[in-house]
C-alpha cells in the first residue's frame, strides 16, 4: 500500500529505497537514542522481539537492555515507572502495544503524566513519549482497534500527535522525543506497512509539534483529517475530481496543540469543510474541530461543517469493521451533501 | 444422547493424572528468608534498647514531639478555615519521622497525602508542605531541590514513580535510594502490585513503607485484605517483608535503616509494614465514632510513640527534664511560627493558571490567557 502523499514525495527523494512507516519510527527511536543517552525505550516485548510491530527492532542489540527494556506486562507500571525515570532526568519512550491496552495506564497518564509540570510550577517536567498503536483496518480482534484520541485530547498537559506519512513518522517522533512535555504518539496501525521512498540518511525535517499541513490544495471544500484517514481523504479527493470537485486535504498531524490557523485559512479559502476520522463521532474529535472551524469561519461558510466518523458503537468485530470505518464513498457522500446545502 | 462415531481421545485415568509441573521445575527462591516474623519487631522495652545511640534517640524524640505539635497545629488551622482539610498523622509520628531520618540528602522520599510530617521532618518548610491542603498551589516546593516527590493524593500511584526514579538513579551510577510511603488501604490498589513487581524484577533500590493504621477511612484492615499481614505480600514478589511496631520509633528507624542500606548495596527492595494506629479521624471532615469504639482508641493511646520513647530514654538516662523541656519549647516555637505565617493571606497570581501547563503555551492557551487578563483588568477598573 502506498499513500498518495508519500507517492508524490517519491519523485523528490533521490536514491531513497522504499521504507515503511514502522521502519521510519524505529529509525527515529534509534537516532534519538544514539544522540542522547538519556533516551530509554521500554515496554512489553520491545526487546528481543522488536515489538509486535517490529518498530523497536534492533534497539536492544545496539543499546543494551538498560536502554531498551522488556518490562513486566503491566501498563500502569510501565508508565508509572517511566514517570519516576523522567523525574530523575531520563527521557523514556514507552510502548503500549495496542490502543485498548493503554487503558490500565490512564490513571498514571491523567493524574500524573499530564499534570506533573503544572503541579510543580514547572519544577518537574515530564519529557516522555507514550507510543500507542491505534485504529482499525487490520482485522484485529476486540481491544486491538480502538481510536482513543478523544480521551487524550480532553486531558490538558498532553500533546497528541499522529503521523500519516513515512517521512512525518520520522520527523514527528524526533520532535516528540525532543519535547520537554509528554507526548501521546498515536501510530496508525494500518499505515505501519505503507511505504514511501524515504531514506534515513537523507535529511528529514523534524517538524515542530502543532503544525498541520495541506496535503493537497483545492478550492471546492476542505477535508480536515489525520492519521489513518489521510490516505482515505487523498483517494476521495482524487475521485472527486471526476465530479468537478477540487478538494483540499488538511492533515492535522497534531491534535493537541491544534493548528487553528492552517485549518481556518483553508476553510476560509474553500468555504466548505468535512472532518474525517475513524473514531466515534459523538463526543469525538470531529465535534471539537467542527466547532472551532464554525467559530472562526462562520461568515465564510457556504454549508454546515460536516463530520464523517466511525459509528457510535464499540469497535466492531473485524468481519464487520469495513462497514464502520469511514471509506472513500462515505467521504464523497458528505462532500455531495455540502454541494446540496450550497445549492439550496 | 446418541453415541458419537468420532473417536474420543482417551484421558489418563484420575489416578495417573497429576496436575504438577514437570520434574525440571523448581521454585526460584526459598520463600522462608523473605517471610516476616509473626510478631512486629520491637526495640523499646526489650534488651535491644541497651544498644541505642543516645544522640540519635534524642533527635528522634525531639522530632516526634515537634511532629505531634505540628499535627495539632495543622488540625487547628482547619478549624480556622486556613486549611481546606488536614489528614492528621497523630499516633503515627514514629513512622513519619523515622522515614525522614533514615534517608541521606541524595535519597528521595515519596509521600502520600497523610505524610506531610515526613516531609517536614526531612527539612521541608512547614508552610511549603501545606500549600496542597491550603489550596493555594498543588505543590509548594521544588521536588528536585528537596528530593521529596509531590504529596500524592491518588492512592499508591506514587509507588511506581519511586521505583522508576530509583531504577534511573542506579542506571546513572548514583547510589540513591527511594523510600515510598503508603497506607494499608493503598495496598489494595493495582499500582501497589505493579510497583512491587517492577521493583523486585529490576532489583530497584526502593523501600516500601506501609503504615498500617487500621483503617482506610472507615474500612478496617480485616475488610481490606485476607493476607496474614501486609508484610507477607512481599514474598509473592520475591522481596523480603518486615513487620515492625510502628509506634516504636527506635524499631522503625532500625528496620527502615537496614532496608535502605540493603537497597543502597544493590540488595533490592524491601516491604516494611509498620503496625500503628490513626488516633484522629481520617481527616477533620470524618466522624470516626461511626466505625470504631472508644475502648480501642484508648488502648492505642496507651501505646503512644512519644511516651514509649520518653519512658525508655529517661529510664536509661539518655533524656532528662531539660531535654524534654527543650523539645517541647522547640515544638512551640515551630507551631507559633507556622500559625503566624499561615494566618497571612497568600498572594496569588491568577495568570499562573496558564504558566505551567506546557513548556510553551499553545495558541489556545494564549487566547484564554488574554481573556482572563482582560477580565482582571476590568475587575481592577471597577
Amino acid at each position: 500500500m502506498t499513500t498518495a502523499a508519500s507517492a508524490s514525495a517519491a519523485g523528490t527523494a533521490l536514491a531513497a529505497k522504499p521504507a515503511t512507516m514502522a521502519q521510519a519510527l524505529g529509525r527515529a527511536l534509534r537516532d534519538a537514542m544514539a544522540e542522547d543517552p538519556s533516551v530509554h525505550v521500554m515496554g512489553e516485548d520491545v526487546g528481543a522481539l522488536g515489538g509486535v510491530f517490529r518498530v523497536t527492532d534492533g534497539l536492544v542489540k545496539e543499546f543494551g537492555e538498560d536502554r531498551c527494556t522488556d518490562t513486566p506486562l503491566a501498563e500502569a507500571g510501565i508508565l508509572g515507572t517511566a514517570v519516576g525515570m523522567a523525574m530523575y532526568g531520563l527521557r523514556p519512550v514507552v510502548e503500549m502495544q495496542f490502543d485498548a491496552f493503554a487503558y490500565p495506564a490512564f490513571e498514571q497518564l491523567i493524574s500524573h503524566v499530564a499534570r506533573m509540570r503544572n503541579r510543580t510550577r514547572g519544577g518537574m517536567p515530564m519529557p516522555l513519549v507514550i507510543r500507542v498503536p491505534y485504529g482499525g483496518g487490520i482485522g484485529g480482534v476486540e481491544h486491538h482497534s480502538d481510536s482513543s484520541e478523544a480521551y487524550y485530547m480532553a486531558t490538558p498537559g498532553l500533546h497528541v500527535v499522529t503521523p500519516s506519512t513515512v517521512e512525518d513518522a520520522y520527523g514527528l517522533m524526533r520532535a516528540a522525543i525532543a519535547s520537554d512535555d509528554p507526548v501521546v504518539f498515536l501510530e496508525p496501525k494500518r499505515l505501519y506497512w505503507s511505504k514511501a521512498a524515504w531514506s534515513p540518511d537523507a535529511p528529514t525535517a523534524v517538524e515542530p509539534i502543532g503544525r498541520a499541513v495541506v496535503r493537497r490544495s483545492g478550492r471546492s471544500a476542505t477535508l480536515i483529517t489525520y492519521g489513518p484517514s489521510v490516505p482515505v481523504c487523498m483517494e476521495a479527493a482524487a475521485a472527486a475530481e471526476a465530479e468537478g470537485w477540487d478538494l483540499e486535504v488538511v492533515d492535522l498531524r497534531s491534535l493537541v496543540p491544534f493548528d487553528d490557523e492552517t485549518v481556518a485559512a483553508s476553510v476560509r479559502r474553500t468555504g466548505r469543510a468535512v472532518v474525517v476520522h475513524e473514531s466515534t463521532g459523538f463526543g469525538g474529535p470531529g465535534g471539537e474541530i467542527a466547532a472551532r472551524v464554525t467559530e472562526r469561519c462562520f461568515h465564510h461558510l457556504e454549508a454546515p461543517v460536516l463530520r464523517v466518523a466511525g459509528f457510535d458503537i464499540p469497535y466492531p468485530p473485524p468481519m464487520l469493521e469495513r462497514h464502520h470505518l469511514p471509506g472513500v464513498d462515505r467521504v464523497l457522500d458528505a462532500v455531495a451533501r455540502l454541494q446540496w446545502e450550497a445549492d439550496n | 444422547m446418541k453415541k458419537s462415531n468420532t473417536a474420543v481421545q482417551e484421558l489418563p485415568d484420575a489416578g495417573a493424572y497429576m496436575p504438577t509441573p514437570p520434574p525440571a521445575w523448581k521454585p526460584r527462591t526459598d520463600p522462608a528468608p523473605l517471610l516476616p516474623d509473626t510478631e512486629p519487631y520491637r526495640v523499646l522495652g526489650t534488651d535491644a534498647a541497651g544498644r541505642l545511640d543516645a544522640g540519635l534517640m534524642r533527635r528522634l524524640y525531639a522530632e516526634l514531639v515537634r511532629g505531634r505539635r505540628y499535627n495539632a497545629q495543622a488540625t487547628a488551622l482547619t478549624k480556622q478555615g486556613r486549611l481546606a482539610v488536614y489528614p492528621s498523622s497523630t499516633g503515627q509520628e514514629a513512622c513519619e519521622v523515622a522515614a525522614a531520618l533514615v534517608l541521606e540528602d541524595r535519597d528521595w522520599l515519596f509521600p502520600s497525602y497523610r505524610d506531610t510530617l515526613a516531609a517536614v521532618a526531612r527539612g521541608l518548610d512547614p508552610v511549603q508542605a501545606l500549600t496542597l491542603l491550603r489550596g493555594d498551589w498543588h505543590t509548594g516546593y521544588d521536588p528536585r531541590e528537596q528530593r521529596i516527590a509531590p504529596l500524592c493524593t491518588p492512592l499508591a500511584t506514587q509507588l511506581p514513580h519511586a521505583v522508576g526514579l530509583a531504577h534511573a538513579a542506579r542506571l546513572k551510577g548514583d547510589d540513591v535510594v527511594a523510600l515510598a510511603m503508603v497506607g494499608d488501604g493503598g495496598t489494595s490498589e493495582g499500582d501497589f502490585h505493579e510497583a512491587l513487581n517492577f521493583a523486585a524484577v529490576w532489583r530497584a533500590p526502593v523501600v516500601f513503607l506501609v503504615q498500617n493504621n487500621g483503617f482506610a477511612i472507615s474500612v478496617p484492615l480485616a475488610k481490606q485484605t485476607a493476607a496474614p499481614s501486609l508484610a507477607h505480600k512481599a514474598v509473592g514478589y520475591g522481596m523480603p517483608g518486615r513487620l515492625v511496631d510502628g509506634n516504636d520509633a527506635a524499631a522503625v528507624h532500625e528496620v527502615l535503616g537496614e532496608a535502605v542500606e540493603r537497597a543502597r548495596r544493590g540488595g533490592g527492595p524491601t516491604l516494611v509494614e509498620a503496625v500503628t494506629y490513626r488516633i484522629e479521624a481520617h481527616t477533620n471532615a470524618d466522624d470516626a465514632t461511626r466505625y470504631r469504639g472508644d475502648a480501642e482508641v484508648e488502648t492505642w493511646r496507651a501505646h503512644d510513640p512519644i511516651q514509649l520513647l520518653e519512658r525508655e530514654l529517661t529510664e536509661r538516662g539518655m533524656l532528662d527534664d531539660d531535654g524534654i523541656r527543650e523539645a517541647r519549647e522547640a515544638a512551640e516555637t515551630m507551631a507559633a511560627d507556622l500559625r503566624e505565617r499561615m494566618n497571612a493571606d497568600p498572594v496569588l497570581d491568577p495568570m499562573d493558571l496558564f504558566a505551567h501547563v506546557y513548556a510553551e503555551k499553545t495558541s489556545q492557551l494564549r487566547e484564554q490567557e488574554a481573556l482572563l487578563r482582560a477580565e482582571l483588568e476590568a475587575e481592577g477598573e471597577r
